[in-house]
């Protein structure tokens, strides 16, 4: 431990690799572990990526599996080719497209709102209720929706049937399992998606408010030319990740929420990749549909990325 | 005057709005704890709004009798608290050595963190990987693949960017070792930061099914949420309705409902305590990168 007594400088950049090492080793040390696992949790996977571009066989290793047909790509192509599978690229697109549409833009205005609150106390109840959804899992919110949409006897049924509206199949009808699914997606999101925002917000300059307030700005204009402006930045960031995962699709989610009866519009690939391959053991397919998916999202991500960058905002990086 | 009046008026419009978008995030917990107390009788005459009718434990004491829920329930608590453990190892294991500008091939293990934030192999690829790895149906399924997460390192490491160089550079004068240094300094000021990753952490195992649905198929193994999942969807109703007596395939409402509430409510206990710290954790993650 003698050596680590030295300060750090540039001079000491400069000498051999041995008293650089005597210095640092530990915490390379310290580095093996996380490298290892993700060299075989992140990397290794990337080996049997070949799949898509083979045919699969249980017996031989990934490197001696014969080649497949149509110089490789013949997955690719059954793929393209296969219903079910056009139909889940199809409904992943559009619970995605859904999803960016309305479930965005509701934390941006959540926080807006929340910002309005001149009682703090009551801010903060608030804030914690509207964190809770964030903390159930998947399988929990299904079995909530199950209860309070059941169609008999289930409360939001019950009070529309008060009213005299008939009972709504929320999850049993394909239209009305998109708009459960969309808005379920939102309930569970809008509270914890407001704390980045609430937080650009706070980083805003309160001397813009009070110009605004001497000019004669009432609470929508301030909102509109200062706060919207001001969070602008995190906005864009977050737009540009939601846009690069336009064809990513979480599991637990849709799996969750699926039944028989909706199947038509709830299969997405990520569950049509799990029914396929792990349950129904096509491995060569179901990873060309996954290798295609991983590949599209990166593209999307530069894309976006590039988009705002030449709109003149930062970007992701 | 005038101008003061509305804006009071403007500030309850906002009160309102809250006030209506909080009661959609807890009606639906309070109907749930309505139904999960409510006798069957009442729940088929659709009299359960938001207060149970025919007040009985029956479904709670089902639950709680019942040593599948017991079993699965101390399994996910042990798999959660492990996890949770290793995973922040893992985290400050990684997070740590970055901090050191003048490390050699930092750009190359920054680069090597990065590309795995942006390119997944994919389903097929893992699961395969998991076999030869003999993983499968192994309970460390559960908890090696996911023990660490870089958007949770990402976070960690900027908290550990904030604290002080002088206090490291004082120690190392002094003739403190890295691990030295590691342990006497960064973990004891980093408290908020760990309380935060251990709750992204320990809500993620907790509330994770899909590594379970798909490496692992032995029942005595099972989550949870896992063993949730196939209630709701009657998976081997059948089955139990043999083995446990019941007439009709499947479980009753009340008792799914108490199912529901009995899986969500630690953590529904834990989150609000921990508030002021997973607020600053997301800004952070989200802010600087």
């Amino acid at each position: 431990m003698k050596a680590s007594t030295k300060k750090p400088s540039a001079v000491q950049k400069k000498q051999n690799f041995g008293v650089y090492m005597k210095r640092y080793w530990q915490l390379y040390v310290l580095l093996f572990l996380p490298m290892l696992y993700l060299l075989i949790f992140k990397y290794v996977p990337m080996i049997y990526i070949q799949i898509a571009f083979k045919k699969y066989s249980i017996v031989e290793s990934v490197w001696n599996m014969p080649w497949a047909g149509n110089n490789g790509f013949e997955y690719f192509i059954k793929a393209f080719n296969n219903k079910d599978f056009i139909n889940a690229l199809r409904n992943t697109l559009m619970l995605n497209l859904l999803d960016l549409v309305i479930g965005f833009p509701a934390p941006i205005i959540f926080a807006l709102i929340l910002n309005e609150l001149v009682f703090k106390k009551f801010k903060r109840v608030i804030q914690t209720v509207a964190y809770m959804p964030h903390f159930l899992s998947w399988v929990i919110i299904y079995g909530l929706a199950l209860q309070i949409f059941a169609p008999s006897s289930g409360l939001v049924n019950m009070v529309l049937n008060n009213f005299g509206i008939e009972a709504i199949p929320f999850l049993n009808d394909s239209k009305h399992w998109v708009a459960t699914y969309i808005f379920l997606g939102v309930w569970q999101n809008f509270g914890w998606g407001s704390i980045v925002y609430l937080a650009a917000i706070a980083g805003i300059n309160s001397e813009l408010y009070e110009a605004a307030s001497v000019d004669g700005c009432g609470r929508f204009k301030k909102m509109w030319h200062i706060t919207l402006p001001g969070i602008k930045p995190t906005i864009v960031v977050l737009l540009v990740m939601n846009l690069g995962n336009i064809l990513g699709s979480g599991f637990d989610r849709p799996f969750a929420m699926q039944n028989n009866l909706v199947m038509d519009v709830a299969e997405v690939i990520s569950t049509f990749v799990y029914k396929n391959g792990i349950q129904g053991l096509q491995f060569s397919l179901t990873t060309a549909v996954g290798f295609f998916q991983s590949v599209i999202c990166v593209i999307f991500l530069l894309l976006a990325n590039w988009i705002s960058r030449r709109l003149g905002e930062r970007g992701i990086w | 005057m005038i101008k003061s009046k509305s804006a009071k008026f403007g500030d309850w419009i906002f009160v309102v709005i809250c006030v209506i978008v909080g009661l959609i995030c807890v009606l639906p917990m309070i109907n749930l704890l309505a139904r999960s107390m409510s006798s069957t009788d009442a729940l088929v005459r659709r009299e359960v709004y938001l207060w149970p009718k025919g007040i009985n434990f029956d479904a709670y004491a089902m639950v709680l009798g019942d040593v599948k829920y017991i079993k699965a329930f101390f399994w996910t608590v042990f798999l959660t608290v492990v996890c949770t453990l290793v995973s922040l190892t893992m985290t400050t294991l990684c997070a740590y050595p970055l901090i050191f500008q003048d490390l050699k091939g930092r750009t190359t293990f920054n680069i090597i963190i990065t590309i795995t934030m942006f390119f997944n192999a994919g389903t097929i690829p893992n699961y395969l990987l998991m076999k030869s790895l003999n993983l499968l149906n192994n309970p460390l399924v559960l908890i090696i693949p996911a023990s660490l997460s870089v958007y949770n390192m990402i976070i960690m490491r900027s908290f550990f960017y904030g604290i002080p160089d002088s206090l490291r550079e004082s120690a190392e004068i002094d003739g403190a070792s890295y691990f030295r240094i590691l342990w006497s300094i960064y973990v004891p000021l980093s408290k908020p930061v760990f309380a935060t990753l251990a709750l992204f952490y320990a809500v993620g195992r907790w509330n994770g099914y899909s590594d379970a649905l798909m490496y692992m198929n032995n029942k005595d193994y099972y989550p949870l949420q896992l063993l949730l999942y196939n209630i709701l969807n009657n998976i081997n109703s059948i089955e139990v309705a043999t083995q446990e007596g019941f007439s009709a395939p499947g479980l009753s409402e009340s008792l799914k409902a108490a199912i529901v509430m009995f899986s969500t409510v630690p953590i529904l206990c834990v989150y609000p305590w921990l508030q002021k710290y997973f607020i600053h954790g997301v800004t952070m993650g989200a802010v600087k990168e």
